[in-house]
């Protein structure tokens, strides 16, 4: 038995629309291990659209598997949904390093894909391709908020810390393309680090009025326990991954007041978002996290695409899915020419609403912000 | 006769035909399905000659097996932006790939191989990982190939007269390693040398006593090893187009060993076995449930505790070497 | 770098030196006793943090965690030696290997059926909250501190447990002869059982302890898995004493290395390089100590035995 979600019933018949061509969707994904809170997130939020919407979605098929964290598994994954499921669409990766492995094929193999998360630099910049939509971010745009709310604010000396990787570089890089002001410590820890008391009496010697930390998973929701219980106070501040709906309950109150910037917010004021928010809290009794509302946005860009154009016809359906023509619950979302997002950057406070840790909106770091990587891109 | 060879024969053909009787029938992707099989068979063979002949159980084979990969992603990138390695213009050939993967992994067989045969047992288990664990976190931070996001293999690199493009050329060419790297195993099994290295496993003291020095064996048997393992990671990266440090990882040393085990340590086509029944198994469960984790614990623990000698142990009864 | 940021940098590598004893003190123990290799030890470590979280998450108690997950890892042991691990101890290491492997598989995602995708929620007692100042200066965590009393009493305890008690004699016993205490009319079955469960509920109350301090989540054991197995190597497999020592010299040599390496480092080649070159070598720094300890001492600092 394939797990298949159908989303209402594939119509085979005739006199079907040419518009109403039926769409096949392989969504790969984390569900289990470690990291299966982000994919179970993506898979939800995608899923919840198709439900909201059962006219649009209709004819939208989904197939899902689970990567279990692996690349080469979700190169397997990814084969087997093209060449025996004969999927028209992939989605619903969550790490950037499987990103890599199964775009490029992907994409080769004249298939769609749409990103519901992840955005390493190289698809974003010189390897994009007009079968590539990225409907989350750039990886770097988290981070750059960051340094810009940094700047904004008025701060002098930041210390900043991530894991020795590619996205820790990234993020860091991202932070000091905005922020201009001195650096109280540079940190690169090492990836899947539990411990960081030696790093927190850093912090502590460095006289630093702020830090920014990327540590996404586990490794920053162990930093800010720890950091809490040292008693160190100075101010945190991170990429949106680091406060989110998935980590704020295993962290506690030590999370409260931190900022952190985001694509998104659940307070964002606007009709798709409200509908977004109570619906998914309805079906599946938490609050949605960045991820979920990621995926719901790329589930319906793809009804919005699918309405207007056969998959079967590339060309017209790269026109309709880069054309953005849905309710996105960031307000307003519009393409880049590297088929990456432009869009508003808000910084967050971590707050308690009843007993539930949320986020809410305090500022905004960028308006119709894209990506430092575009103009690599061969696509105008 | 025996039971062992008719039930490798059938086992051998079976991998060979019926990806195409598949791919006939309008099930394209067994093709794919059974490359990774032959490819994760060659180098739990490799694996083999260390583990199996002379008892020396690697828990680092992943970094030989990512040496190769990043061979052949190396070899590919370098080619595909016309730049030079080293300081020459490297042609992007399959071939070449598993060379330079031969020779690396061998390089670093013979370093770590240095320090790490003079431990033995549970000692020889770790440093094994400990060597692959630094390579692995070498390949995470080191920026140059993607660091831990991997390095992408645009265009395969060729083989001359297939078309590596074609699943069904990338197959025949990974099939054909297998049995040269089974016949190999087969031959060394039998030899003076793969003796004295089974017997240097079976009793240290005696081989000794006779005059033969069981070290220098073991190196070469673990150099070997690493060498026919490096190939594998070079068909692996070119099968997936990619290759990252996950498969440098302690996770894929573990899978290696547990492929060997599952078909039976020692049996030379037990690798064979062991891949096919774990690449189904993981393909099948997979598909079904996302628990399948799970459901893949339970049966690979029913096996060990059922069936002492691996699959190969339960199809063609108790192996001739024990 | 001041002498007290040294001294509490120094106080941080004992801490997590301690901290690497209590997971690694449950993995020697069974090793010396059955000769097992027990992969499926990092996920007792697991099994004991979420239930100490959900257990704290229903009671609102720490301690009440912390005597749960003692409990249900010791019963969860003694459930695991009797059903899998008591078939394994004639085999060879590699189908302990496989065996324990697929215990992993079975255990991660069953946890995960149980407990959920999401990290828990675990926070220190409010006893053990806040800092104390030690001598020169250093305001220290005081759970951090009671982790390094933990392990301590944790390192007597098994001390006395091995060489005082009528337990620890037929466990020494089994150590060095296995038939022999057999023919003393012991019963064996019961003893290994009782073993496993203890290293069970070691394993289970560093999880506890430790996940107050982590993320506790699916997935948590397998990376504290190796550095246990790091550790008991180098002290000498089945050596209580051997982990201890292992235990702090990693996590000293570890902490103290992501810290000087990049300072040391950015004097030769720039702050901008220092950074990443100098983690790059950190984070590899143990297995290097590992491999030099080996290479060395083919039987780690202290050979079982002596």
């Amino acid at each position: 038995m394939r797990k298949i979600l159908a989303a209402g019933l594939v119509t085979l018949s005739l006199t079907a629309l040419a518009t109403a061509e039926p769409v096949k969707v392989g969504l790969i994904t984390t569900l289990s291990g470690g990291g299966a809170g982000l994919g179970v997130d993506v898979r939800d939020g995608f899923m919840l659209a198709l439900k909201l919407n059962p006219d649009g979605a209709k004819d939208i098929t989904v197939v899902a598997e689970d990567d279990a964290m692996k690349p080469e598994l979700a190169v397997q994954i990814a084969d087997k949904m093209i060449q025996s499921e004969q999927v028209d669409v992939l989605t619903g990766i969550i790490w950037s390093n499987l990103a890599m492995a199964v775009v490029p094929n992907a994409v080769a193999q004249d298939k769609f894909y749409l990103s519901p998360n992840a955005g390493p630099s190289p698809l974003a910049g010189d390897k994009c391709n007009a079968n590539y939509f990225n409907v989350a971010y750039q990886n770097d745009n988290f981070h750059e908020a960051a340094g810009q709310y940094a700047q904004q604010s008025g701060l002098k000396k930041v210390f900043i810390m991530a894991p020795n990787y590619p996205a820790g570089t990234d993020s860091l890089n991202g932070f000091k393309r905005y922020y201009k002001g001195e650096l109280a410590g540079e940190v690169y820890t090492k990836l899947g680090q539990t411990d960081y008391a030696a790093e927190i009496a850093q912090i502590r010697a460095s006289g630093a009025d702020s830090v920014f930390f990327f540590l996404p998973g586990g490794m920053g929701i162990a930093f800010v326990k720890q950091y809490a219980q040292s008693g160190v106070g100075t101010p945190l501040i991170g990429p949106g991954f680091s406060f989110d709906q998935d980590v704020l309950a295993a962290i506690g109150d030590p999370a409260l007041g931190a900022k952190n910037t985001a694509s998104w917010s659940p307070d964002l004021d606007n009709p798709a978002n409200k509908a977004f928010v109570d619906e998914f809290k309805k079906a599946y009794n938490r609050l949605p996290s960045v991820y979920a509302a990621q995926a719901y946005d790329t589930a319906n860009l793809l009804i919005s695409a699918s309405t207007k154009a056969s998959v079967k016809d590339a060309e017209a359906f790269r026109a309709a899915l880069k054309a953005a023509e849905f309710n996105s619950v960031r307000g307003k979302f519009k393409f880049n020419t590297n088929n990456h997002p432009i869009q508003d950057l808000y910084v967050r406070e971590v707050v308690k609403d009843g007993d539930t840790l949320t986020n809410k909106i305090i500022a905004t770091a960028f308006t119709d912000h894209g990506d430092a990587y575009a103009e690599k891109c061969a696509m105008k | 006769m025996t039971r062992e060879n008719v039930v490798s024969i059938v086992l051998l053909c079976g991998l060979l035909i019926l990806p195409f009787v598949a791919q006939a029938a309008g099930y394209p992707f067994y093709m794919t399905l059974a490359t990774r099989m032959a490819i994760l068979a060659v180098a739990a063979v490799g694996l083999n000659i260390a583990l199996g002949l002379g008892g020396l159980v690697s828990f680092g084979h992943a970094a030989f097996f990512g040496i190769g990969g990043y061979a052949a992603g190396v070899i590919a990138s370098h080619a595909m932006n016309g730049e030079h390695l080293l300081g020459f213009a490297v042609p992007a050939s399959m071939p070449v790939a598993w060379l330079i993967g031969m020779l690396a992994a061998g390089l670093v067989a013979i370093v770590t191989g240095l320090i790490s045969l003079r431990t033995s047992g549970v000692y020889f288990i770790m440093i094994t990982l400990a060597f692959a664990q630094m390579i692995y976190y070498f390949a995470i931070s080191w920026p140059a190939y993607g660091g831990e996001d991997g390095l992408s293999i645009a265009m395969r690199n060729s083989f001359p007269g297939a078309n590596t493009a074609r699943p069904s050329d990338l197959f025949l060419v990974s099939f054909a390693i297998l049995l040269v790297v089974l016949l190999f195993f087969w031959r060394l099994r039998d030899s003076r040398f793969g003796a004295a290295l089974q017997a240097a496993r079976q009793n240290e003291g005696r081989v000794a006593a006779v005059g033969i020095e069981p070290f220098p064996i073991r190196l070469v048997a673990f150099v070997l090893s690493a060498m026919i393992t490096a190939v594998a990671g070079a068909m692996y990266a070119e099968l997936n187009r990619f290759v990252s440090p996950s498969m440098l990882s302690w996770t894929m040393s573990g899978e290696l060993i547990v492929l060997i085990i599952l078909g039976g340590v020692g049996r030379v086509v037990g690798p064979v076995a062991g891949a096919f029944v774990f690449v189904v198994l993981e393909y099948w469960l997979g598909g079904l449930t996302e628990r399948w984790q799970f459901f893949l614990g339970l049966m690979l623990l029913a096996i060990v505790l059922f069936s002492p000698g691996g699959l190969m142990g339960l199809l063609a009864g108790k192996a001739r070497h024990d | 770098m001041s002498t007290s940021l040294v001294l509490e940098q120094l106080l941080n590598g004992v801490q997590f030196g301690v901290m690497l004893f209590l997971m690694a003190a449950g993995l020697t123990l069974i090793f010396g006793v059955m000769g097992l290799i027990n992969l499926a030890h990092g996920s007792l470590y697991m099994i004991g943090a979420l239930v100490c979280a959900t257990v704290a998450a229903w009671t609102g108690s720490f301690w009440l965690g912390l005597a749960a997950s003692l409990v249900g890892t010791a019963a969860a042991g003694a459930l695991i030696e009797v059903a899998v691990i008591r078939r394994l101890y004639g085999r060879d290491h590699l189908d302990q290997v496989l065996a324990t492997f697929a215990l992993i598989l079975i255990l991660s995602e069953g946890a995960r059926w149980l407990f959920g995708s999401f990290a828990l929620y675990l926070d220190i007692p409010p006893v053990l909250s806040g800092s104390v100042e030690l001598p020169g200066g250093v305001h220290y965590p005081l759970y951090r501190l009671a982790i390094i009393a933990a392990g301590l009493l944790v390192a007597v305890g098994l001390y006395l447990l091995i060489s005082r008690t009528r337990l620890g004699m037929r466990i020494r016993a089994g150590e060095s002869d296995r038939e022999m205490i057999g023919a003393l009319g012991v019963d064996i079955q019961m003893l290994y059982t009782i073993v496993f469960a203890l290293g069970a509920a070691l394993a289970g109350m560093a999880g506890a302890m430790v996940g107050a301090l982590q993320s506790v989540q699916v997935g948590m054991g397998e990376p504290v898995l190796i550095l246990a197995f790091v550790v008991i190597v180098i002290g000498g497999i089945g050596s209580v004493r051997g982990a201890l020592v292992g235990a702090l010299l990693v996590g000293i040599i570890d902490t103290m290395g992501r810290i000087l390496l990049p300072q040391m480092l950015a004097a030769v080649i720039g702050p901008a390089k220092a950074a990443g070159i100098g983690a790059a070598i950190a984070s590899m720094s143990i297995y290097v100590v590992m491999a030099l300890v080996l290479a060395l001492k083919p039987k780690g600092l202290f050979p079982a035995g002596t």
